[in-house]
């Protein structure tokens, strides 16, 4: 329920803002009239994502971004202004898919696409970059993966595929669904899927809203076989990950997860969390960042009763897609580190994360550093652009998406072949 | 469905019957930039300013918002019968000319003589309701969300009643949120207040 502030402050607030005169219409007012009793607030649907938010001015300001619908010509796109550290360099891999979001590359080189707000699975030919709609009239497909030759499209709630696909990137059969017992609710119901070392699905299912008391069915990562079948939960009190990926060392899966709203500017952090065993608990919404109990529901818990992040990945930077670097392309310091896209903040007065950040780990795997490795999507305050998703290409090439400019860059190192459209 | 009652008919009768002439042919995208804004300024007016009922002025509109709507209506994510057909065969480049020629006209005019009660009392709510948070301390709006000082009082209304009760879908659910605490009386006064705003900023 939203606050209401005393009427006495919002008359004088009234009072204050006339005499700045940033608004005029030209006349003299009397002594000030008592306002109208208002009726009581209504309640927002459920998992609104203004549930929460508190009564003054500046958190009025804040509501979640919406990207630009269409997708930026190739010559608007802001990479005159994105920094690497020294021997980077970054280039346009492709442009013009609407809404750009989690990144796959198959078997022969083709990257295939997701988007959240548009209906669409793009696919990028190996050959010559040309983007293609691989399957469209889906609902919200934002995750994607790939084995032995078939794509796994991840919509709000059912997992379909596609056999063969980079075969029939022209003329795509249809997805068939393979598993749909997943939640509809939208609110943290957009999915990253990805198969691990075991050849299981991973698929995350959000808490239906910013912070609530969710069922058994929600605030978890599932897993499943290839064809749908054997499903199970392998961690819980998650709010919402977009990310993940196995560290090669030790097979354990690493993954983000986005903190709570509207608890303060500066807290809680978002989380990379490490998985060591089925059905780890990892707080959310008893406690959060391994550190918070919860204003509202952490009375009668203990953050030590759950799994505490092995980093914290900065409040409301939306830590989303992530990877471990394998390949050889980079500097040697970038081996089995892992780059992790910060989408950006909406619940934060100013802005943090929009970059893309390199982690560093330990022999034994905890974390040894975060470091800003992607920088220039944001400036004064404003987005030029905002990661979602990062994919090492066979070549040891770093891809990068952009959903606000529908794009999807190539990061290089040293004397890079430069990429031909 | 008739959503705009009989005197919105007569706004949108006479843009049928100019449509009917084929004196507001939906815009082709190949002549110049003003050609191409003839049919549309024809009911938003020539100045930015509409004189038309139930059609919103568009000068010095925020060029984001004008495209998410243009785009909306190309789509038909937003229905409304002439606006599907005006922006069915635009283009993405479309979107963008065009709205960036309506932000670089003029803001239109606010209507004058407002009671001074009935804006002051409005001016509380649109405070209370942190309208101006998002719309600007003077409503001239900023980056997607749309100006909305000097709008049209009727159009005005319209569009908080729609979005109140959701028969226009927004680029996403905040207009409809923030609005269910908001009476009909309280709409008919935040309508009237904007109408009669005049903001000291051009963009």
């Amino acid at each position: 329920m939203i606050l209401r502030t005393a009427r006495w402050r919002v008359l004088l607030a009234g009072a204050a803002i006339y005499l700045t005169g940033t608004a005029v219409w030209g006349q003299t007012p009397p002594a000030t009239t008592p306002a109208a009793a208002s009726p009581p607030a209504a309640v927002l649907p459920p998992g609104s994502p203004l549930i929460g938010r508190p009564e003054n001015l500046e958190a009025a300001k804040l509501a979640p971004i919406s990207s630009p619908p269409i997708a930026t010509p190739v010559d608007k796109l802001p990479t005159a202004k994105l920094k690497l550290p020294p021997g980077f360099s970054l280039e346009v891999y492709a442009a013009g898919m609407t809404n750009a979001r989690s990144l796959r590359e198959g078997d022969k080189g083709t990257v295939f696409v997701g988007s959240r707000l548009v209906d669409k699975v793009y696919a990028i030919t190996h050959a010559d970059h040309q983007v293609k709609v691989i399957a469209s009239g889906l609902h919200r497909p934002n995750g994607v993966a790939f084995h032995n030759g078939t794509l796994y499209i991840a919509e709000l709630s059912q997992i379909s595929k596609i056999d063969g696909i980079e075969d029939h990137l022209d003329n795509p059969p249809k997805p068939t669904v393979i598993y749909d017992d997943l939640p509809k609710d939208e609110a943290h119901g957009w999915k990253f899927i990805s198969i691990g070392p075991d050849n299981k699905l991973y698929i995350p299912v959000g808490q239906p809203g910013n912070n609530v008391l969710h069922d058994a069915a929600h605030g978890q990562i599932r897993r499943i076989n290839l064809d749908g079948s054997g499903a199970e939960v392998v961690a819980l009190g998650v709010r919402n990950s977009v990310g993940f990926d196995w560290n090669p060392l030790n097979k354990q899966m690493y993954f983000t997860d986005n903190g709570r709203d509207w608890m303060s500017e500066d807290v809680p952090e978002d989380k990379l969390n490490r998985l060591s065993k089925v059905g780890e608990d990892f707080g959310v919404p008893y406690c959060y960042q391994g550190n918070i109990a919860d204003p509202e529901f952490g009375w009668g818990h203990s953050c030590s009763q759950y799994t505490p992040p092995v980093a914290l990945m900065g409040a409301h930077t939306a830590a989303l897609g992530m990877r471990f670097y394998l390949g050889s392309m980079f500097p040697k310091e970038y081996r089995n580190a892992i780059f992790i896209a910060r989408h950006g903040s909406w619940n934060r007065t100013k802005k943090l994360g929009g970059d893309v950040v390199v982690v560093k780990l330990n022999p034994d795997g905890t974390v040894k550093s975060v470091q800003p490795f992607l920088t220039g999507f944001i400036e004064n305050n404003n987005y030029l652009g905002r990661p979602v998703d990062v994919q090492p290409l066979e070549d040891g090439s770093l891809l990068v998406s952009d959903d606000w400019n529908g794009a999807v860059y190539r990061i290089t190192y040293g004397n890079p072949r430069r990429a031909h459209r | 469905m008739d959503r705009w009652g009989i005197r919105g008919l007569l706004g949108h009768g006479w843009a049928a019957l100019m449509l009917a002439a084929g004196l507001a042919a939906p815009p082709v995208m190949a002549a110049s930039t003003q050609e191409r804004m003839v049919p549309c300024l024809a009911c938003h007016g020539e100045t930015g300013q509409s004189r038309i009922e139930n059609t919103p002025s568009l000068g010095a509109q925020q060029p984001a918002y004008t495209l998410i709507q243009l785009f909306m209506f190309r789509e038909k994510l937003r229905k409304s019968e002439i606006m599907n057909q005006m922006a069915k065969d635009f283009t993405d480049d479309d979107l963008r000319t065009v709205s960036d020629y309506l932000a670089a006209l003029p803001k239109p005019q606010a209507a004058e003589n407002g009671a001074i009660d009935r804006m002051q009392r409005a001016q509380v709510l649109a405070q209370k309701e942190h309208c101006n948070s998002c719309h600007n301390a003077d409503f001239s709006g900023r980056d997607n969300i749309p100006r909305l000082a000097g709008q049209r009082e009727d159009y005005l209304a319209k569009t908080l009643r729609e979005y109140k009760n959701n028969t226009r879908a927004g680029y996403d659910g905040t207009m409809s949120e923030v609005l269910q605490p908001v009476t009909d009386a309280e709409i008919a006064d935040l309508a009237y207040y904007l109408a009669h705003l005049s903001s000291k900023s051009e963009h």
